[in-house]
């Protein structure tokens, strides 16, 4: 009877080890290139940092798919390890830390300005380049190195609208509302700045909120009794863009709107609906006007994946792609950042999430002195019925 | 000065239903309900569901809204808060299963609903302005009527109705009422599922004002325990007036001190302590417990 039961043990215990080693064999197939994301998937902020996640586990999986992506003689399989650091700068030192135990050279986030300076030195010490998406200038300047910014900053954004608004809307008052947060409060100080410099009347700047206000109405009061032509909403997260021009709207508002930040539009549609005709954000390619067939996919792959597109991930979709097709420029950066560093300041390869000749490249050199930052489009849009649609296109150099 | 009283209003009487469920569950159970917050979120997303996704009515999304959360409460109560009070006399025990709680429902919530802002169609149009002295949405002042109809429910039934005489009796001596036969473990239940019934309606109202999303629910706890603070933990009456309390310093501090930036809760807090260090159990509440 023991007998039996060893040998019944043994054979079970045999074929287990046998599949083991035929699905690890299977999965064996291209090695494995870990990409690292460090932000924030959860609490007040999620929004931001999941578009991002998705985004990359959406390419990494249409890569994988599609046999790998090939660096020198090596093709490899992507895999996203991620790490929630909600928002919380101590949990974002250990997140970059976990990344650094697993050998990962190349990081995505923090979302926050906190976060972003909080990690740089475990970034140093530990060979990783990492690609926030907050603003302060000192990540991206010398002698910091390892920072590229993903994304269009608030300072270059905003002095781009004021004056397209100036000049072709007639705008000459504004006003600036911003969350009493760190990152909204630095971007309206920079907004502040550029519509100054830019000769508009700024007629109201101290009006703050809280991010769980549940009323705007007292909010925006003492703004819209200054009647600026231009309202602008300082790095107002999606979550509260929609109440904030609802309220502005309900109170006789009828000058223009605009933030510097990425917004969704169904969000915009929910929350309130025509009242958003005409506001103004950042985006990313997914306008018809501007997105390619392969930003078309990536849109219909993340829907198919998660449900549900999230418009946010227009201007994130860009971070993983950038670090891969650098790594193919020079394979030698895949464990070495100074030789990805030293591919940055060359590189162009072509843009596949934009129709036309648009490129993918490292800029930066005017705001920063050294190019730490993607060459993600600035695309400024503006809601019409549920849609974006383009309003125009920039580039930041 | 006139529109400043109608925001008062307004915000004071969503604020004071939030506070009556938390102040029902700790006077009944004597268990702060950390996970207040998250229920309130969750009642959003369901009249999100029910009235902005499938295109009920929005009075049925809220009776909806309001059965579901009753049931979520009556659950939690049954199958986490009973065994841990049964079994820990430590209050810490509940408040860290209220604290799971909240993270629980945070992710569950994002699991089924998502990560981002949702919103529902507007369900009246138009303003009231009365010659740009009090300009007011018929939207919200229609939130604000339902929210004090309400909470004037909410005292009748516990006044004039047998359950209610044996809340009251049950949160007044817990002891003396299972001495006059009330059954501890179904009014706990009961009182606990009208907690979270209250914290979910007071989210569907709302989810037609400012929208739900996930992250909600802690800065609407944190509100919640202000106000429960300033009136007294455990009183009803002190709930209502904490709620409309904060509500008025909220209006009055928006309307007077924006131009200073947003010092209105720094001021609040301050406030808040100062008085609750010369009076420790609020407005309406006994030293006592």
């Amino acid at each position: 009877m023991h007998r039996k039961a060893l040998l019944k043990a043994v054979s079970i215990v045999a074929i287990l080890a046998c599949s083991a080693l035929i699905s690890s064999t299977g999965f064996a197939a291209n090695k494995v290139l870990k990409i690292g994301f460090v932000g924030v998937t959860s609490g007040p902020a999620a929004a931001w940092g999941i578009s991002n996640v998705r985004s990359m586990q959406t390419r990494a999986k249409w890569i994988n798919e599609t046999g790998g992506v090939k660096i020198g003689d090596t093709t490899y399989d992507v895999e996203i390890v991620t790490f929630d650091d909600q928002k919380d700068p101590k949990r974002a030192i250990a997140g970059m830390e976990k990344m650094a135990q697993e050998g990962i050279h190349y990081v995505v986030g923090p979302n926050v300005d906190d976060g972003a300076a909080a990690v740089r030195p475990v970034a140093e010490r530990n060979g990783i380049i990492y690609f926030p998406y907050a603003f302060p200038k000192e990540l991206y300047t010398k002698p910091a190195s390892n920072a590229v910014l993903g994304m269009v900053a608030s300072y270059q954004s905003g002095p781009a609208i004021y004056k397209y608004l100036k000049e072709t809307k007639g705008v000459k008052s504004i006003a600036f509302v911003s969350a009493n947060e760190s990152d909204p409060l630095s971007q309206r100080e920079g907004g502040i700045a550029a519509a100054k410099a830019l000769g508009l009347d700024v007629v109201s700047s101290n009006v703050t909120f809280q991010v769980d206000t549940i009323d705007f109405t007292p909010v925006l009061t003492p703004v819209m009794r200054t009647k600026p032509d231009l309202l602008v909403l300082s790095g107002v997260s999606p979550a509260n863009a929609p109440q904030l021009i609802r309220s502005a709207r309900e109170l006789g508002f009828q000058g223009l709107i605009s933030t510097e930040t990425a917004q969704d539009a169904t969000v915009l549609k929910e929350g309130a609906g025509d009242l958003a005709n005409g506001f103004i954000s950042v985006g990313g390619a997914s306008t018809p006007e501007i997105s390619s067939d392969m930003m078309a996919e990536f849109v219909d792959r993340y829907t198919k994946m998660f449900g549900e597109y999230n418009d946010e991930s227009n201007t994130k979709v860009y971070a993983l792609e950038y670090i891969l097709e650098t790594l193919k420029v020079n394979p030698a950066a895949i464990t070495d950042v100074e030789e990805f560093k030293k591919t940055m300041d060359t590189f162009e390869v072509a843009n596949p999430y934009m129709k036309g000749d648009a490129k993918l490249k490292y800029v930066g050199t005017t705001s920063f002195g050294q190019k730490r930052q993607l060459m993600v489009p600035l695309v400024v849009n503006v809601y019409k019925d549920g849609k974006f649609e383009t309003l125009f296109v920039a580039e930041v150099d | 000065m006139e529109q400043v009283i109608v925001n008062a209003l307004y915000l004071g009487s969503q604020y004071a239903m939030i506070a009556l469920g938390l102040t029902l569950i700790f006077a009944l159970m004597n268990v702060l309900n950390f996970a207040h917050g998250q229920m309130y979120v969750l009642g959003g997303f369901v009249t999100y569901t029910i009235y902005g996704r499938l295109g009920f009515p929005f009075i049925v999304a809220l009776l909806g809204t309001a059965v579901t959360l009753a049931i979520v409460g009556a659950l939690i109560e049954y199958f986490l808060f009973r065994p841990v009070i049964r079994r820990s006399v430590r209050e810490e025990s509940t408040m860290l299963l209220a604290a799971g709680i909240a993270f629980l429902l945070d992710a569950v919530i994002l699991l089924v609903f998502g990560e981002k802002q949702r919103g529902v169609p507007k369900i009246l149009d138009g303003v009231f302005n009365w010659d740009f002295r009090i300009i007011l949405p018929y939207d919200r002042i229609l939130v604000c009527v339902l929210a004090i109809m309400s909470i004037a429910g909410f005292i009748a039934f516990m006044q004039f109705t047998k359950t209610g005489r044996a809340l009251r009796a049950f949160a007044q001596d817990r002891v003396a009422a299972e001495l006059m036969g009330v059954n501890v473990d179904r009014y706990s239940m009961i009182g606990f599922a009208l907690g979270a019934m209250l914290a979910g309606l007071v989210g569907g109202l709302l989810v037609t004002i400012t929208g739900v999303n996930l992250g909600m629910g802690g800065p609407v706890s944190i509100k919640a325990f202000m106000m429960v603070m300033i009136g007294g933990a455990g009183v009803i009456s002190g709930a209502i007036a904490g709620g409309f309390i904060l509500g008025a310093l909220e209006a009055v501090g928006l309307a007077v001190l924006s131009q200073y930036g947003d010092i209105t809760y720094l001021l609040i807090f301050a406030s808040l302590m100062v008085f609750l260090s010369f009076r420790p159990q609020g407005l309406m509440g006994k030293p006592w417990g």
